[in-house]
């Protein structure tokens, strides 16, 4: 019974562990995800800006409260525009910007077939 | 016709490539916010600057009264500069100054206060700085006027004449 006991006790133990680890891996992944608006060139995990703490207190609060990632970059959408993710988001302005590396690959594939179809 | 066409295509795609990054010379690429939006409050519960009561923002901020929000803190350098000018809106009793100390321990914000004066009709205090975040602060200072609940400006970096000027031209 005591060995149960026990052994049911690590067992929590280990899976909170699991647990808190995933949130700090989200928190992390978020943080890395934002710019950090008062620094230059750096995201807001490395930097150590009080905005930038302040910034990572929030994701941790938020992941607590059980937010989902999506959510919390919509959250610091809506707070600090577009332009805290690093990643852009499709959109008007933003559409070539995605389609031109696809339709220059297309083109680059459409010429090599070409070549090949003309060889045989 | 293999010899006609892929010059051609090419020199399209030079001009396109050409005319995006044309365009995207002239862009700025500093970073502005916007300083002129219509937002909703954001609500928050936080601690009382001068005992440890809990003050509810729905209290604070009422219908038809113009509020001056001003996120400061005592280290903050630029928040000295811009106390003048906060002391100059306090005579004006159409608008309430609410002070959001920013991470900020007690000794000194209220050293800073009596030597400079305090301006504020009430102010909280924003320990970790979570609350800001839910402002959309950039850092100290940092302030908002806002009337019926909502932000009609908002202010970053410290005030100077020309923002006291327009502060009191918007709340005549």
């Amino acid at each position: 019974m005591k060995f149960i006991n026990i052994f049911l006790v690590v067992a929590i133990i280990l899976n909170f562990n699991f647990l808190k680890a995933d949130e700090i891996k989200t928190e992390n992944k978020i943080a890395k995800n934002l710019r950090c608006l008062i620094c230059q060139g750096q995201s807001v995990y490395d930097s150590d800006s009080e905005f930038a703490i302040s910034l990572k207190l929030v994701i941790k609060n938020k992941i607590q409260e059980g937010l989902s990632e999506e959510q919390i970059y919509n959250f610091l959408k809506i707070k600090y525009g577009e332009w805290i993710l690093y990643d852009p988001v499709f959109n008007r302005n933003t559409y070539f910007l995605w389609l031109l590396p696809i339709l220059i690959f297309l083109a680059g594939g459409a010429i090599i077939i070409k070549r090949f179809y003309y060889k045989k | 016709m293999k010899s006609k066409y892929i010059p051609l295509i090419l020199i399209i795609i030079f001009l396109i490539t050409f005319v995006i990054f044309f365009k995207g010379l002239k862009n700025s690429n500093i970073y502005t916010p916007d300083t002129n939006l219509k937002k909703e409050i954001p609500s928050f519960e936080l601690k009382s600057f001068e005992n440890d009561s809990i003050v509810i923002s729905e209290k604070i901020f009422k219908d038809n009264d113009y509020y001056f929000m001003n996120i400061w803190a005592s280290w903050c350098i630029p928040c000295k500069e811009e106390h003048e000018f906060l002391m100059e809106l306090k005579k004006d009793d159409k608008i309430q100054l609410v002070g959001f100390n920013y991470k900020d321990n007690f000794t000194n914000a209220s050293s800073f206060l009596k030597d400079l004066g305090n301006p504020y009709d009430i102010i909280v205090s924003d320990k970790d700085g979570t609350a800001s975040i839910e402002w959309g602060a950039y850092g100290v200072p940092e302030s908002f006027l806002i009337y019926q609940n909502k932000i009609i400006k908002r202010f970053i970096g410290p005030i100077n004449n020309e923002d006291l000027l327009e502060i009191q031209k918007i709340i005549r």
